[in-house]
C-alpha cells in the first residue's frame, strides 16, 4: 500500500507493461477525516461525472453521508484509478450552500418557495405560451451531468410532448463535432475504438487534445505504456506545451485556426508516398478519389508555411503515422472549439481510414468527449439528435419512434434538425423563444460573449427556468430555480467516449427537498397535461429502472442498441459496451470490424451536411453517393478564419481547461484540494512575447477583445509566441459581482470570446479570437496557475513560483490490483 | 463563335458579381444572425475567385474583364456596411423583422440559381467546343455555386417556421 500526493502528482504512480498486455490493476482509495475503510458502513457502486472517462468507483457511505471513494478495479476503463476529480470531487455534494428549497422571483428578488408553487408557475407559463405562441416559443437547455434516463424523459417530453424542436445540451460546446464528424465519415453516431485501443496500439495521435488534463486516467494508462517495453510513439499537435507534447516523438503547435490545412498537408504527405491500405479503400470506403484531388492543393510546403510549424517536423509526423501498424487517434477541444471544426475532425478520421486502422485491437479512433455523459444527450436525443440515432431527414425513422412513443408522427417537428443552443440564444434574443428551461448547466459563463448573453439572460419577456444543485451566475438570473439532486443522491445510467455503460446507484438522500432531475421532469410532464394519442401519460414511467426499460426499447434495432442490457447486469460488474442485444449479450468491444458501417441509407443516423456551408446533403445525393453502407470519405478546403490579427489585436486568443477544475467550477471550486490547486484564472504568454516587453510572472494583464476586458496575472508557460491562453472555468457566484463582473474587469475567459460557430457541427469557437494585451501592474505574486501541467513555467529563472501540492489531505491511498478481471469493487 | 462566348463570359462575370453583392449585403443586415454574418462573407469569397477566373479566361476571347469584384454597387461601401451592420444590431430584438431575412435569403437563391445556369452555357459551350480549359474552369467553379444556393435554400428551411409561426 502506497500514499501519493495527488495533487502533486495527478497520474499517480506508474504500473509499467507491454503492448498486447493486460494493464495492471491499481486501486485509489481517498476517505476524509483520517477514516479507514473499516469505518465505511456502505460502498455504492458508480462511476466519474467529472469528466468524460467514466472512471467506475465505489461511494463510501458513513452515518448517510459520503465521506470517501474506491476505485472499481473490475471495471474496463480504469482498473481500480481514479484522477484528481474523482478523488476530491464529491466533497461538493456535502457543501453547505446547496440549494435545499425552490426559489421563485417576487419584486425583483428570488424567494424560497414551496414545490408546488415552483412548479404550477413553470408548468403555468409553459401552457400559457403553447396557447398564445405554440410550441416554438418554449425551448430546453440541458447539460452533460444528467443520466441516459433523464435525457430520454426530457427529450420525450419536448419533442414528443410539447413538441418544440428548440432542445439542446451543452454537449454543444464540447463534443457536439465529434458527433458530427463520425456522422460525417460513418453514417452514425458511435465511437469506432475503444479504450483498450491503448495497450496496443504503436503509434497514438492527439490532435488538439490535451488528454494529459481532460481524462487523465486514460493518460495514466498511456504513461504506463510509455514507462513499459516497446511503447509507442506518439504524435501531438496543440499550440500549448502539455504533458502530452512533453512525451511527445513529434509535437507540432500549428497557428490557431490552421487545423484543416495543417492535417490536409499530413494527409498529402501520406497519400504522395503511398502510406495507403488500397485494398481497404476499395472494399470498404467511398470518396478517396476527391480527397485525392483536395489534397493536390496542400503539400507539406504550403501547410507548414500557414501552419508556422517546420516543414521537417510536418513530414517526421506524417511518416510516423504512414508508417504505423496499430494507430489510434484521438480529437478534442483543439479541434472541436476551433475554426472548421467539423473538417477538421473529419479529417483525422480519413487519416485512419485511408490507413485501413479501423475495426481491429489498437487500431482506432476516439472522437472524444469532454462533458461526461454528453454521448447520453446525443443517444437519447436531447441534443439536436433524435432518439436511438434516428434520422431527422428519414421520414421511416420519425414514424418508428412516434410509434415508441405512442403518439401521432406530426407531433415530433421534423422540418428540419432540432435547433442548436446559439441559434436558440438568437431566438431569445430576438423574442421568439419566451421559455427556456435550463437543467445543470450554467450558459451565463460558459457561453461565448457573455455580456451579449446576460443581457439575453435578464430580458422581462423571457421566462427563465434552472434547475441545478447550487445557485450559479445563471441560477441568479432566473425566475424560478428548482433544488436538484445529484450524482450519489439518485440513481440512473450513463455511457462514456468507448460507449460503457454504468450504473450509478444512490448512495445517500439529497440534501433539504432538492429532487432528482427524473422525478421534476415526470412532475412537469404531468402538470402540463402531456399525453399519448390514447389520453395515458406521455411519460411512462416513475422511476429511473422503468425509463431505462423505456429507452431499451426506443433503441431496438438501431446502433445504440441496449436491449441486451438491465440494471441487474450492469450492477455489480463492470461496465459494458453496446451494442448489447440477443447477438451480443455481453455487449460490443470493437464496432466497424470487417469494415462493416452503419451508413447504408435506410439506416444511416445523417446524410451528412456541406463541410463549409453546413447545408444538409440531400436523401437523393446520400442514395447516389453511398448505397452499401461504406464509410465515407470526405475532403474539406481550408478557408481563413473568421477572426485575423490586427495592429489592435496583434495575438490569438485560446481557451481551454486545467486539469483540476470541471465547466464552470461549480463543483470543483467546492473540493478545497481542487480549489486550491488552482484557485483563480490566469493568462499564458510565451517567453519570447513576455521578454520582448521585459514582463514578468505574476504581473497583472489586462486582456481585450471587441468584446470585453478580463484581469488575470501573467503565466510564462511553453505556449507558442503570438497566442495567449486562458482557461474558461473562472466565473463570479464566488465574487462580489455574484453573476457579472464587479466594474469593468471581468474574469471568466468567454466575457472575451467571439459569436460564431462551425457550420456543420454548430459548435462554438472558443478558440478563435484575437486579443490585445496590457500590463496593469506587478506585486511580485507569481501567477497562481498550477506547475503540473501544461500551465508549468517555461524557465528555471522562475523558480521562485511555488510547484503545485496538495498537502497532507491530499493523500490518497494506492493499492497494487489483486487482477483486473478477477474480483473487488462490489458492496 | 467566339464572340458568343465572350458575351457569356461577360454575363457570368455580372451575375456573380452581383452575387457577391447580395451575399455581402445580407451579411451585413442580418449581423445578429451570426452564421449567416460569417457564411454571408465565406460565400462571397467564392464569387470574388469566379470573378477573377474569369477574367483570366476573358482574355482568350477578347473580353476585358475586371479581376476585382465590383465595389460600384455602393458609394462608400465600408460605411454603409458598417450602418447596415449597427442597424442590424438596433434591431436585433424585433423578432418580425425575421422576414427581411427571408426575403433576402429567397434573393440569394435566385440569383445563385441564375448563376449556376449561366455557368451551365459556359460549361456546355466549352464541352462543344472542345475547350477543356474553360470546361474545367466551369468544372472547378460551377460547384461551388450550387453549394451558395444549397445553403439558402437550407438556411430558409431552418428559419422560415420560426419566422413565420411563432
Amino acid at each position: 500500500m502506497a500514499r501519493s500526493d495527488r495533487i502533486a502528482e495527478p497520474w499517480g504512480t506508474r504500473t509499467p507493461y507491454g503492448p498486447g498486455e493486460e494493464w495492471p490493476a491499481r486501486v485509489d482509495m481517498y476517505l476524509a477525516d483520517g477514516l479507514t475503510e473499516q469505518d465505511v458502513d456502505s460502498w455504492h457502486q458508480t462511476a466519474s461525472v467529472l469528466h468524460s472517462n467514466g472512471d467506475a468507483m465505489d461511494i463510501a457511505v458513513k452515518d448517510g453521508s459520503i465521506v470517501g471513494v474506491r476505485g472499481r478495479e473490475v471495471d474496463r476503463v480504469n482498473h481500480g484509478r481514479l484522477g484528481p476529480k474523482d478523488l476530491f470531487g464529491w466533497q461538493a455534494n456535502n457543501s453547505p450552500d446547496r440549494l435545499t428549497k425552490p426559489l421563485i422571483r417576487r419584486d425583483g428578488e428570488l424567494v424560497e418557495t414551496d414545490w408546488d408553487t415552483a412548479m404550477d408557475a413553470v408548468a403555468g407559463r409553459t401552457k400559457e405560451l403553447l396557447a398564445e405562441r405554440g410550441p416554438s416559443s418554449i425551448g430546453f437547455y440541458t447539460t452533460g451531468q444528467l443520466f441516459l434516463e433523464e435525457y430520454y424523459t426530457l427529450a420525450l417530453i419536448g419533442h414528443g410532448g410539447i413538441g418544440t424542436n428548440h432542445m439542446d445540451g451543452n454537449t454543444r460546446l464540447c463534443t457536439a463535432t465529434a458527433a458530427a464528424a463520425l456522422k460525417e465519415s460513418f453514417g452514425s453516431d458511435g465511437q469506432p475504438g475503444s479504450y483498450t485501443d491503448v495497450d496496443h496500439a504503436d503509434v497514438i495521435a492527439l490532435f488538439g487534445h490535451n488528454m494529459a488534463e481532460t481524462q487523465t486516467v486514460l493518460w495514466t494508462r498511456i504513461l504506463d505504456r510509455l514507462a513499459g517495453p516497446n511503447p509507442p510513439q506518439v504524435i501531438c499537435v496543440d499550440p500549448r506545451e502539455t504533458e502530452v507534447a512533453r512525451h511527445a516523438t513529434v509535437h507540432l503547435a500549428p497557428r490557431p485556426g490552421t487545423n484543416v490545412m495543417l492535417m490536409n498537408g499530413l494527409l498529402h504527405e501520406i497519400v504522395e508516398n503511398g502510406w495507403v491500405d488500397h485494398d481497404y479503400l476499395d472494399r470498404y470506403t467511398v470518396g478517396f478519389d476527391e480527397l485525392k484531388k483536395m489534397l493536390a492543393d496542400y503539400p507539406p510546403e504550403v501547410a507548414a508555411e500557414v501552419c508556422d510549424v517546420p516543414v521537417e517536423e510536418l513530414r517526421r509526423a506524417a511518416h510516423v503515422l504512414g508508417h504505423a501498424e496499430r494507430l489510434l487517434s484521438t480529437v478534442l477541444q483543439g479541434f472541436y472549439q476551433s475554426h472548421q471544426a467539423t473538417a477538421a475532425a473529419v479529417q483525422v478520421n480519413n487519416l485512419n481510414i485511408i490507413r485501413g486502422k479501423l475495426g481491429k485491437p489498437g487500431c482506432g479512433v476516439l472522437q472524444m468527449n469532454g462533458q461526461p455523459t454528453a454521448q447520453n444527450t446525443r443517444e437519447c436525443g436531447a441534443d439536436g439528435d433524435m432518439a436511438g440515432f434516428r434520422n431527422w431527414s428519414n421520414e421511416e425513422h420519425v414514424k418508428s419512434l412516434a410509434k415508441v412513443w405512442n403518439i401521432d408522427y406530426h407531433q415530433i417537428p421534423h422540418y428540419s434538425a432540432p435547433t442548436h443552443l446559439m441559434q436558440m440564444m438568437r431566438y431569445a434574443e430576438d423574442g421568439s423563444i419566451r421559455f427556456l428551461y435550463v437543467s445543470g448547466t450554467n450558459p451565463a459563463v460558459s457561453l461565448p460573449e457573455l455580456g451579449r448573453i446576460r443581457e439575453i439572460l435578464k430580458q422581462e419577456r423571457l421566462f427563465l427556468v434552472v434547475q441545478d444543485i447550487f445557485l450559479t451566475e445563471t441560477a441568479q438570473l432566473a425566475d424560478v430555480v428548482l433544488p436538484a439532486a445529484t450524482w450519489g443522491e439518485k440513481t440512473g445510467t450513463f455511457t462514456n467516449v468507448d460507449r460503457t455503460v454504468h450504473l450509478s446507484e444512490k448512495a445517500v438522500e439529497p440534501p433539504g427537498e432538492a429532487r432528482a432531475d427524473l422525478d421534476i421532469f415526470i412532475d412537469y410532464a404531468r402538470r402540463v397535461g402531456l399525453e399519448d394519442k390514447d389520453g395515458e401519460p406521455l411519460v411512462k414511467w416513475t422511476d429511473a429502472e422503468g425509463a431505462f426499460e423505456g429507452w431499451k426499447e426506443c433503441t431496438r434495432g438501431r446502433p445504440v442498441d441496449y436491449t441486451g442490457m438491465s440494471y441487474a447486469k450492469l450492477r455489480g460488474g463492470s461496465g459494458i459496451q453496446w451494442p448489447c442485444n440477443d447477438e451480443h449479450p455481453d455487449g460490443t468491444e470493437r464496432i466497424y470490424a470487417d469494415g462493416q458501417f452503419w451508413s447504408a441509407p435506410d439506416y444511416c443516423e445523417s446524410y451528412g451536411r456541406d463541410m463549409v456551408t453546413g447545408a444538409p446533403v440531400s436523401p437523393v445525393e446520400y442514395k447516389a453517393l453511398n448505397p452499401d453502407g461504406k464509410a465515407v470519405i470526405k475532403a474539406a478546403e481550408y478557408l481563413p478564419p473568421h477572426e485575423l490579427p490586427t495592429e489592435d489585436y496583434p495575438f490569438l486568443l485560446t481557451t481551454g481547461r486545467t486539469l483540476y477544475h470541471f465547466h464552470t467550477r461549480t463543483k470543483t471550486a467546492r473540493a478545497p484540494q481542487l480549489q486550491r490547486a488552482a484557485p483563480e484564472v490566469w493568462v499564458e504568454m510565451a517567453a519570447s512575447e513576455a521578454e520582448a516587453r521585459d514582463w514578468h510572472e505574476g504581473d497583472l494583464l489586462e486582456v481585450s477583445t471587441p468584446r470585453g476586458k478580463v484581469e488575470a496575472r501573467l503565466r510564462i508557460s511553453g505556449i507558442r509566441p503570438g497566442v495567449l491562453f486562458l482557461p474558461f472555468h473562472y466565473g463570479y457566484w464566488d465574487r462580489p459581482g455574484g453573476h457579472e463582473p464587479d466594474g469593468e474587469l471581468g474574469r471568466a475567459a468567454n466575457e472575451l470570446t467571439i459569436t460564431d460557430w462551425d457550420p456543420v457541427s454548430k459548435q462554438p469557437l472558443f478558440k478563435s479570437a484575437t486579443a490585445q494585451v496590457r500590463r496593469l501592474g506587478a506585486d511580485g505574486e507569481p501567477s497562481a496557475a498550477p506547475t503540473t501541467t501544461a500551465s508549468r513555467p517555461a524557465r528555471p529563472v522562475d523558480a521562485d513560483v511555488p510547484t503545485t501540492r496538495g498537502g497532507p489531505d491530499a493523500e490518497v491511498e494506492e493499492r497494487a490490483g489483486q487482477g483486473a478481471t478477477s474480483t473487488g469493487g462490489g458492496r | 463563335m467566339s464572340n458568343k462566348i465572350g458575351m457569356a463570359l461577360e454575363e457570368l462575370h455580372r451575375s456573380e458579381n452581383d452575387l457577391a453583392g447580395a451575399l455581402l449585403r445580407m451579411s451585413d443586415r442580418h449581423k445578429v444572425d451570426h452564421e449567416v454574418f460569417y457564411l454571408g462573407r465565406d460565400l462571397a469569397a467564392w464569387s470574388h475567385l469566379h470573378i477573377r477566373e474569369l477574367a483570366a479566361a476573358g482574355k482568350d476571347y477578347g473580353v476585358d474583364l475586371d479581376a476585382e469584384p465590383d465595389a460600384t454597387a455602393d458609394d462608400e461601401p465600408g460605411l454603409l456596411a458598417s450602418l447596415r451592420q449597427k442597424g442590424s444590431e438596433l434591431s436585433g430584438r424585433e423578432h418580425d423583422l425575421g422576414v427581411l431575412l427571408l426575403r433576402d435569403l429567397r434573393e440569394i437563391h435566385r440569383m445563385a440559381a441564375g448563376v449556376s445556369l449561366d455557368w451551365e452555357v459556359l460549361a456546355q459551350s466549352a464541352q462543344a467546343l472542345k475547350d477543356i480549359e474553360l470546361l474545367e474552369l466551369a468544372e472547378r467553379c460551377h460547384p461551388q455555386t450550387l453549394r451558395q444556393l444549397r445553403w439558402a435554400n437550407a438556411k430558409l428551411k431552418e428559419s422560415a417556421a420560426q419566422v413565420m409561426v411563432t
